[in-house]
């Protein structure tokens, strides 16, 4: 048999954020559990455990996946974005800046999974209707808004990105 | 979570030998997304994941004119739905796919896992039915075919041997006046599983009448429920609101659901009848378009 | 509708001191901590309901490589007394303790039995299964009513029931019998032309915060210990902890992080104390973090409860008198709000008459803790519906029979003094004015779908509590401001906003912190909406005091007396010699002067807040399935300091009271075992859910504050099931006596119309 079975940690190399990471990992760690606990990106953030708040969205070779559900091994070359990459040497993203001045957050909590999340349908879609937003965004669970401020956030961003 | 083993052969003979040598506590990990959490939970004794993503036969998506589409088992539904002869061919394949989670779920998760994971509620089983879509399987002893509504055997539980797996789901191409639809109620506008799913398609002749029709019914049943009485009943018929209504009657007396915390009997009985009319109501207007 | 432009800072929308860590990843939230040596803890939790701990064996998991400690009830001290726990009163501390370990009797499924500490998590939880417990599996109860009968399964064999300070002879699971009257119902109901009553069965809700529990804690051999934890106030996890443990409060450091999302759920402390031991037995930090199932399973849910609401009013519409009936589970323990709801009942009316009989009562479930306006939605679900049938009955609008009856400044309510200034009318009158209220309903939808519109009204009351701050002028001019109260959604802008209004500077010189017990004094939790109320208060006084310092040390320094130093904004002066602030900051520091100060300061507020929404809802016949299709809520917020936020949490407790009203619930089976633990299954709304929800801030200012302050975080929970249950009257003609009004409830309430 060609393949190899692995039992204990295994080394695994991706691109996180455009950097080369390497990490040893066993099979049963989510790709969550490695990105906090081995790789220090805290910023993915564990809310549920089965892909239904989004807390822990990330963007993994162009598409978005709950790092909850994914293994670490799983990722080995792989390509991935978290919050900690939306930022760019000069400063916050355009819909990172709206977040904020919008309220778009309360507690903070979701907001990695929200703007994460809401960078992989702007990439794909850049001019979404607002049944769009709310459908893409639905695997993403806001306790402290409503949602409102959230959409407003994203809209302003939009705007902003098509006049300029 | 408990210590696991992990493999990702290239290869369906590589995987095939390692599910021969790891006997049943080895399962194919597909999306993972209803897998890595159930064994998270203890919820399925597997000891050994055997990644399907590295296998072409797992990930491929074709479409042929003549011979149908081919859907890789491990296929993310993402690409099921943004695929432009899914979308033009088999409208109902979309709906499906693009209900199963959130949109991070629906990157990893695959129609192929959907139906091996056998869940009674699986929103794209009825489908894969009413579209009459077969099951490419392949084992230590050679490979068969096997129509979906043959697949699952009870909640969590199907026909693959300890030995094999799903490689591909197989669709026909749809005859002429031919449209399908899944509907699923749920309490939410997304992110629920269904209380209620109902798969349909009709095959229409040039003059209107019904010449063929397939329901099949999600969460009403330990397993997906293939209902052909309903199929019977419409053949022959002209479709209207009330024709679609008495085949959602017949298909309400077919059923004995269980009432949980997803729902109670009674109310899935009575939205087994609605679903039914308004699945092939859509279904009808996709035939006729 | 925002204030005059009274003041320079307040009613603006800067951004929050907190903002670019919260979108970068930055922010460091409970479970993000991270300390050298650390290892990881985890409960095992208990599968039955109710059942007698026998025996306990641990030695199996002791043996596992990497477990380097386990513990169960029997390792923690036997404790007694009870500290201040917020705005619910004292925390019994012998039950806070028995329902963070179990001692002896497990009350709830998920009720914490035993604890590891291992190098990984991983471990901790394979050792889990290795702990293997006795049980004597006792009958459960888990129905509020079922629980008061005489022959019930017995929770707690020392509980008595408290009637007015009078003690039962025998155990009984109803912990305590309050009644609140005035007038004479009997005369008031012979007044009436229209009487209305109905009985009302509500199910156990959880807040649903997004972050779960979480904390480090650090047992030093010296005795120290810290703990790291998300919670909505770290003075009361010191004393818990403390007292929990029996460790000199002196000797316990909390570190607030960071809390993603608390409503009330993160007051008491559940992983805290358990962490700090397996910390003391394994001599390293431990870091504890619940799954999703332990939280819904473990954590202070919301109380379910059995309500019966009688009122009658004359033919005119003024209610002639009102009576409840109030059960509320309180879960393992007592204190179920019951208080709070009886409070909340009536309160938006103006009432003569009326008497409530309220009741706690423990069940086999999780200790019910404070949940935004605790106590009080399923309270206003009853009153509001029964008044909305009234009206129905009389042929009166339902916001004009609100406004007729609504209370004012001098009322009566329950279990407090009378009424101060509020704004209670106000809010109703702006509904009535609204956009929302005057814009006519489709009564039809698409597919044969029915259309309704509805109101409600909510009160909450607001807590004041003891806040602390200390300010430092910056040689740059700045002011760092260290405060000690949690900001869940905000908070630290606001008070920044009412300390630069004070101390004459701008928002941008304020540079606000949370800090540890250690490092600021005493403040209470942020909760009973009274963060902005009292620690803006304390923030006040605070730049008041600082402006004092200011004076007195530049009295010395322009050698000039102090009275004769004027302040305008930033600017002091005194007889020729004039300076801002920032230059002043540079005067002190090349004369080595420093400006400190700290305040404890605790505020008066007598009043508190009330909503008014509306809804538009589409009911699906068929099927049973509401849609939400417009939301328009109206509150008092008093004085709105930073607007955005006050809207932020009127719109949050419109989508929490949305979920509430539509399909949030816990789904127990016959053998009494919670089902829908998960985020799947117990269905908070989604984005798809809830529609844009549009505000209307009415300020009607509290005249206790400075800056005329209302809580706003609590109130905007407390209208919206009614609101969305008269709605649906209106839409389709069934009166819903239950919540959640899910499909299947709302579809059986047509089959058997």
């Amino acid at each position: 048999m060609a393949t190899q079975i692995v039992s204990g940690k295994t080394a695994i190399t991706a691109t996180i954020n455009g950097e080369t990471r390497d990490w040893l990992c066993e099979p049963r760690q989510t790709l969550l559990e490695v990105l906090r606990d081995t790789l220090g990106l805290t910023g993915s953030k564990e809310g549920c455990s089965n892909g239904n708040c989004g807390a822990c969205n990330v963007i993994m070779d162009g598409r978005l996946v709950n790092t909850c559900c994914v293994l670490a091994v799983e990722a080995d070359e792989t390509e991935i974005t978290t919050v900690e990459g939306l930022a760019t040497p000069d400063g916050l993203s355009t819909l990172q800046a709206n977040f904020i001045e919008g309220a778009g957050l309360q507690c903070g909590f979701c907001t990695p999974g929200f703007l994460v999340s809401t960078k992989a349908l702007l990439d794909k879609n850049p001019n979404p209707t607002d049944e769009e937003i709310r459908w893409w965004l639905a695997g993403n669970l806001c306790r402290c808004t409503g949602y409102d401020k959230i959409l407003s956030a994203i809209k302003k961003t939009i705007a902003e990105t098509n006049a300029s | 979570m408990r210590a696991i083993q992990y493999a990702a052969p290239r290869s369906l003979s590589d995987a095939v030998a390692i599910l021969q040598e790891r006997g049943s506590k080895a399962r194919i990990l597909a999306g993972g997304t209803d897998l890595i959490v159930q064994v998270g939970e203890n919820v399925r004794d597997v000891d050994t994941l055997v990644d399907g993503k590295r296998i072409p036969e797992l990930m491929k998506l074709s479409f042929d004119p003549v011979t149908g589409l081919t859907l890789g088992a491990a296929v993310p539904c993402y690409r099921v739905y943004e695929h432009p002869e899914i979308q033009s061919h088999y409208s109902g394949l979309v709906d499906s796919a693009s209900i199963i989670g959130g949109t991070g779920i629906q990157g990893r998760a695959s129609v192929g896992g959907n139906l091996c994971n056998s869940g009674p509620a699986g929103d794209t089983i009825p489908t894969l039915i009413a579209y009459s879509a077969t099951a490419r399987i392949v084992g230590a002893n050679g490979e068969r075919t096997v129509p979906v509504e043959d697949f699952c055997t009870a909640p969590g539980r199907n026909i693959l041997q300890p030995d094999e797996l799903l490689v591909s789901i197989h669709f026909p191409v749809p005859p002429a006046h031919f449209g399908a639809a899944y509907l699923r109620f749920i309490p939410r506008n997304e992110m629920d599983i269904a209380v209620v799913g109902v798969g349909a398609s009709l095959a229409l002749d040039d003059a209107g009448t019904i010449v063929s029709a397939r329901v099949a019914l999600a969460a009403v049943a330990p397993k997906p429920l293939y209902v052909p009485e309903v199929g019977y009943f419409l053949e022959g018929a002209i479709p209207s609101t009330e024709v679609f209504a008495e085949a959602g009657d017949i298909a309400r007396s077919l059923v004995t659901p269980i009432s949980d915390m997803r729902g109670t009997a009674a109310h899935r009985k009575h939205l087994t009848g609605v679903l039914v009319r308004r699945t092939l109501q859509r279904a009808f207007e996709r035939a006729r378009a | 509708m925002t204030t005059e432009t009274k003041y320079r800072v307040i009613g603006t929308r800067p951004l929050r001191p907190d903002g670019v860590d919260k979108v970068t990843g930055r922010a460091i939230y409970g479970a993000d901590v991270v300390l050298p040596r650390m290892a990881h803890g985890k409960v095992l939790r208990s599968p039955h309901p109710h059942a007698r701990i026998i025996s306990i064996d641990t030695s199996a998991a002791e043996k596992v490589k990497g477990v380097l400690a386990v513990i169960s009830g029997r390792d923690m001290p036997d404790v007694t007394g009870s500290v201040a726990g917020g705005e619910g009163g004292d925390i019994n501390m012998r039950y806070a303790s028995n329902n963070v370990m179990a001692h002896g009797k497990a009350l709830y499924e998920g009720h914490a039995v035993a604890a590891v500490v291992a190098t990984s998590p991983h471990i901790a939880s394979e050792a889990l299964k290795l702990i293997t417990v006795e049980y004597e599996v006792l009958p459960p109860v888990i129905d509020v009513r079922k629980a008061m009968e005489a022959n019930a399964p017995i929770l707690l064999d020392d509980l008595r029931t408290d009637s007015g300070g009078v003690k039962s002879e025998s155990a009984s699971n109803i912990a305590a019998h309050l009644v609140a009257e005035e007038g004479d119902v009997e005369k008031g109901f012979a007044a009436a032309a229209v009487v209305v009553e109905h009985e009302f069965t509500f199910q156990t809700v959880h807040q649903g915060y997004i972050e779960p529990h979480a904390c480090t804690a650090e047992w030093r051999s010296d005795g120290q210990i810290t703990v790291w934890c998300s919670t909505q106030g770290s003075f009361a996890v010191r004393q818990q902890v403390a007292a929990i443990l029996k460790h000199p409060i002196s000797q316990v450091k909390v570190v607030p992080t960071e809390i993603g999302g608390g409503f009330g759920g993160k007051i008491p402390v559940y992983l805290e104390p358990v962490a700090a031991m397996l910390s003391h037995k394994a001599q390293r930090p431990v870091r504890m973090v619940m799954d999703r199932t332990e939280v819904l399973m473990a954590t202070g849910p919301t109380p379910g409860a059995y309500i019966k609401v009688k009122m009658g009013a004359d033919a005119d519409g003024k209610i002639t008198a009102a009576q409840g009936y109030l059960a509320y589970e309180a879960g393992a323990y007592p204190d179920s709000f019951i208080g709070a709801g009886m409070l909340c009942l009536f309160a938006p009316y103006k009432l003569t008459n009326v008497k409530i009989d309220g009741f706690d009562v423990v069940v086999n479930k999780p200790s019910s803790t404070a949940y935004r306006a605790p106590g009080a939605p399923i309270a206003a679900f009853a009153c509001e519906t029964v008044l909305d049938e009234i009206a129905e009955k009389l042929g009166m609008d339902s916001l004009a029979i609100r406004e007729l009856n609504s209370a004012v400044e001098g009322d009566w309510r329950a279990f407090a003094p009378p009424f101060t200034r509020i704004g209670a009318l106000e809010c109703v009158q702006a509904a009535i004015a609204s956009d929302h209220w005057n814009t006519p309903l489709v009564k039809e939808g698409a597919d044969g779908k029915k259309r309704g519109r509805g109101a409600a009204r909510g009160y909450w009351g607001n807590w004041d509590g003891v806040s602390s701050a200390i300010g430092r002028l910056n040689p740059d001019g700045t002011v760092s401001l260290l405060e000690g109260s949690t900001d869940i959604g905000g908070s630290r802008a606001s008070i920044a906003m009412m300390f630069a209004e004070a101390f004459g500077v701008e928002y941008a010189q304020v540079h606000p912190s949370v800090v540890d017990t250690d490092t600021v004094d005493y403040n209470d939790v942020t909760g009973g909406s009274r963060t902005t109320f009292g620690t803006g208060y304390a923030v006040y006084k605070l730049a008041k005091k600082m402006q004092g310092e200011i004076v007195e040390k530049l009295a010395e320094i322009w050698e000039v007396a102090a009275d004769a130093i004027t302040i305008d904004g930033s600017c002091y002066s005194s007889n020729g010699h004039s300076a801002t602030i920032t230059q002043l900051a540079k005067l002190f520091e090349e004369h080595g002067v420093h400006i400190n100060a700290s305040i404890t300061a605790k505020g008066n507020n007598t009043s508190g807040a009330f909503a008014t929404h509306i809804v538009d809802v589409e009911v699906d016949a068929e099927t049973g399935k509401v849609e939400i299709l417009r939301y328009t809520a109206v509150q008092d917020a008093g004085t709105a300091i930073h607007p955005s936020y006050v809207e932020g949490q009127m719109q949050g407790g419109v989508a929490q009271g949305i979920g509430w009203a539509l399909n949030e619930g816990y789904f127990y089976d016959a053998n009494c075992k919670l089902k829908n633990a998960t985020l799947l299954d117990y269905r908070m709304p989604t984005a798809l859910d809830i529609p844009p929800i549009e505000t209307i801030i009415v300020e009607v200012p509290q005249p206790t504050h400075p800056y005329g302050v209302r809580g706003v975080g609590e109130v905007p929970i407390v209208p919206p099931t009614a609101a969305i249950a008269n709605a649906i009257y209106d839409a389709v003609g069934v009166r819903l006596h239950a919540l959640p009004m899910s499909p299947s409830n709302v579809w059986e309430a047509l089959e058997s119309k």
